[in-house]
């Protein structure tokens, strides 16, 4: 697998731009998530059901999966080799989708329209 | 057999001196790594509120148990030291820090402040003192 012209670069970019934008938002998820006065059901669904936590959340979850699947990317690449490498980089963009469907669906149940 | 990739790889740790940029450096690695596992975990636990408030409840019970309760007081050191490690590494991109000696004191700094930051977000939030089993 040769990769396009300049794919390298957009990944190398990708990575830094997913990494900017996660310093607001990780920041504003763990902090909102201590200041909580407990971490019962009624607490977490009430706050996170919240239009703009949900949105935060989504954007959250976005930027965390991306910036993730980019360096696990470059993980496999530095010490997986061969055939396992394509299966294994396969794989990891499978999980990571996965997880941000299941995300996207858990959120538009907990602040949807129906929620 | 796999095209190799169009960037440096990682170098052959056995030809070098071991120095604690390299240390911070793996470090780095590692706690991406083990905070992309963690992000399944913030997945399922927007997928449990989801699921409703027994649900909730299960899943509570099962990460209140002791060896749970490390795997996130583990995750939250690991946010602490990557975000910060994180904004050296952008620093670094934008050409800042490479003189002399910053990198090794910026590297101290960090691991300083992800060492304050861990610390005062265990024993100073309601959350972080669950995670120590007080209440």
């Amino acid at each position: 697998m040769s990769r396009r012209r300049g794919a390298a670069t957009r990944h190398w970019l990708n990575q830094r731009l997913t990494a900017v934008a996660l310093v607001p938002l990780g920041l504003w998820f763990l902090i909102a998530l201590l200041r909580q006065p407990a971490l019962d059901y009624a607490t977490v669904s009430t706050w996170l059901a919240k239009p703009l936590q949900a949105l935060l959340a989504a954007l959250l979850g976005a930027a965390m999966l991306w910036h993730s699947m980019l360096g696990v990317e470059v993980i496999l690449e530095d010490y997986v080799h061969g055939k396992v490498f394509g299966v294994s980089l396969w794989l990891a963009r499978f999980v990571h989708v996965a997880a941000a469907v299941a995300l996207a669906w858990a959120l538009y149940c907990v602040a949807g329209p129906g929620a | 057999m796999q095209a190799p990739a169009e960037r440096p790889l990682s170098p052959h740790l056995q030809v070098h001196r071991m120095l604690i940029t390299m240390v911070l450096s793996m470090m780095h690695r590692v706690s991406g790594l083990y905070l992309s596992l963690c992000s399944l975990l913030f997945v399922a636990w927007v997928a449990a509120i989801a699921a409703g408030p027994s649900a909730y409840e299960f899943a509570g019970r099962i990460f209140s148990g002791i060896a749970l309760r490390l795997v996130l007081a583990a995750a939250l050191a690991a946010f602490w030291y990557h975000l910060f490690a994180g904004i050296r590494h952008l620093a670094w991109d934008a050409d800042l820090g490479f003189e002399g000696s910053a990198p090794k004191w910026s590297g101290v700094v960090v691991a300083l402040l992800a060492a304050g930051a861990f610390a005062a977000t265990v024993f100073l939030s309601p959350a972080g003192r669950w995670l120590l089993g007080a209440s």
